[in-house]
């Protein structure tokens, strides 16, 4: 069997409009493993994600899938790679117009001859394997949050992709629901030989699937390497954020505001009395 | 440069800025149109979506078509017939009813109200789509967003618009009949057969020419504005798709009349 391949990012900087988000990036991230890059919010993990898959130009550097420099190839090659890229959505993503079965059959649709009962089929087990049978003839929004994740998930998975990112797949999900996730995510890396590369601020996900860990922060990338390794580190922003600690402030968080709004409301206790319940 | 010369400069390097920034949407909304317009022969996959879109652009905007066409014609017919009667010409009533409608009111009329009803629609459906990654998602699917979404409606837009125009002809120039013959008394066979001999062959072309470039303008410049919604400066999410939708529905109007204007002065 082909091995998945691996990510190699070189001296990246990535961002919008020339201003960079993140950058001088020097990451692996290796094939047939998974990945967890973590971050506080706004950090640029989902930039990183846009970038890799050709969504925007890096400012700088180079991205390499399989040894392949991904925004030099042009025409059939590019195709190519596309193809061999899944992507979870940080809110799935799917198309608001189609139905979830629609949704998962239009990749196949687009890119493949198969006949419309091959499709069926491959759909039935995408579905079965994220657990979402019998909401083919649902619309996203009539799916709740987790539901609306996994259907992203059996989307992403529809072209049996040998990369699989996931952007955020826990955040919002209840704890047995992003267990769950988890357990599918290394079940599926049981099943398939693919790389995963999952973006994260979920500490206790990332100790459930992470391989390899790569921690982002302060425009810049502060540690790769694995679990063990990470919690063996004696970084402070590191520490602060493998141990939850909020930031350190020289003003006081809590002090009296400046002008009570209480006096001003319009005065309702005769209207409404609120008891105080023991 | 000294600071003053620099602040007598400002007026003009802000008029230039405009300027190139205006030249470069043109050139991006050129591409755009083409692009699409390329797009829509990608194969027979895109045939159930134009038709959708048909349904959508063209069937569903008949009803709102039929009070706007009826009504205008109502009120042409009512005002050129007083305006008419004072010269003792109200014979010429079917003449200047079909006229200004075939020629003018038809196709303006009809791209704005197709640009409130179905042009503000693709906006916001575009836009959402791109605030929500759906057009990433495409992109990375490697479904050209292009191809799946502007292109059918770009098809839809220039087999609807001209049809819709045809057909509010029919019905304002009934609705024409409808004040000035049956209301206020003008002859019947002179208004049908100044309405049959007062129309060229080229006003009937004329007005065709002009849906036909109103369909292209709207489409092209509704769809735009969606798609590149997330590159609106201060606006984002939602907001900016409203935004986005606000400035789709108003540089559409300004465009049909700008470019009415134009194809006036060209075509006769
Ligand atoms: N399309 C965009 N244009 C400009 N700036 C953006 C865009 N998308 C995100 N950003 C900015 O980039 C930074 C990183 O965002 P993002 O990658 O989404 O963070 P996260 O790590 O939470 O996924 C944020 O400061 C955000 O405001
Ligand atoms: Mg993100």
């Amino acid at each position: 069997m082909a091995k998945a391949p691996g990510i190699r990012l070189e001296n990246l900087s990535v961002g919008y409009g020339g201003i960079p988000v993140a950058s001088g990036l020097d990451l692996t991230m290796p094939g047939g493993k998974v990945t967890v890059v973590v971050g506080g919010s706004g950090c640029g993990k989902s930039t990183l994600i846009k970038h890799i898959l050709r969504l925007h130009e890096p400012i700088e550097g180079a991205i390499y899938i399989g040894g392949h420099n991904v925004h030099s190839l042009s025409g059939k090659a590019a195709r190519c790679m596309k193809q061999q890229m899944g992507v979870l959505f940080q809110d799935g993503a799917l198309l608001g117009s189609l139905t979830i079965f629609d949704n998962l059959a239009l990749p196949l649709r687009e890119h493949t001859r198969l006949k419309e009962n091959n499709i069926r089929e491959i759909i039935d087990h995408k579905l079965k394997l994220v657990g979402l049978s019998g909401s083919e003839e649902k619309y996203p929004t009539e799916l709740s949050g987790g539901m609306r994740k996994r259907a992203g998930l059996a989307r992403a998975l529809v072209m049996d992709p040998q990369v699989l990112f996931c952007d955020e797949p826990t955040s919002g999900l209840d704890p047995i629901l992003s267990a769950e996730l988890d357990h599918l995510l290394l079940d599926m890396m049981a099943h398939f030989d693919m790389t995963m590369v999952v973006v994260s601020h979920d500490l206790a996900s990332m100790r459930a699937i992470a391989d390899h860990v790569v921690v982002l922060g302060d425009g810049r990338s502060l540690f790769q390497g694995t679990v063990e390794e990470l919690d063996a580190s004696e970084d402070e922003y590191l520490r602060r954020f493998l141990d939850r600690l909020p930031e350190e402030r020289d003003t006081p968080r809590l002090t009296m505001p400046p002008i009570g709004v209480d006096m001003f409301k319009d005065d309702c206790s005769k209207l409404l009395d609120l008891q105080h319940d023991d | 440069m000294p600071q003053a010369e620099r602040g007598s400069l400002a007026p003009f390097a802000a008029l230039g800025s405009a300027f190139t920034g205006f030249i470069g949407e043109l050139g991006a909304l050129t591409i755009f149109f083409l692009d699409s317009l390329r797009l829509v022969f990608a194969g027979w996959g895109q045939f159930p979506k134009v038709v959708r879109q048909i349904y959508f652009i063209g069937v569903q905007s008949i009803s709102v078509i039929a009070l706007i066409g009826g009504f205008a014609g109502m009120v042409m017919g009512m005002q050129l017939y007083f305006a008419l009667a004072i010269f003792g010409a109200d014979g010429f009533l079917g003449a200047g009813v079909g006229l200004s409608m075939v020629r003018e009111l038809a196709p303006v009329l009809t791209a704005i109200m197709l640009t409130g009803r179905a042009g503000s629609a693709m906006t916001a459906e575009i836009g959402v789509m791109r605030i929500s990654e759906q057009i990433d998602a495409l992109n990375i699917m490697d479904i050209n967003p292009v191809r799946y979404l502007v292109a059918p409606k770009m098809a839809a837009s220039i087999i609807s618009f001209p049809i819709l125009t045809a057909f509010f002809n029919l019905i304002a120039i009934s609705g024409g009949w409808l004040t000035g013959v049956k209301l206020l008394g003008a002859n019947e066979g002179v208004y049908w057969s100044r309405v049959q001999d007062s129309l060229n062959w080229s006003d009937i072309e004329g007005g065709f020419i002009k849906s036909l470039v109103f369909a292209c303008l709207v489409c092209t410049i509704c769809c735009f504005e969606g798609y590149f919604t997330h590159t609106r400066k201060g606006h984002v999410g939602p907001e900016g798709v409203s935004q986005s939708t606000t400035t789709a529905v108003v540089k559409s109007c300004v465009i049909i009349l700008a470019s009415d204007y134009v194809l006036t002065s060209l075509l006769w």
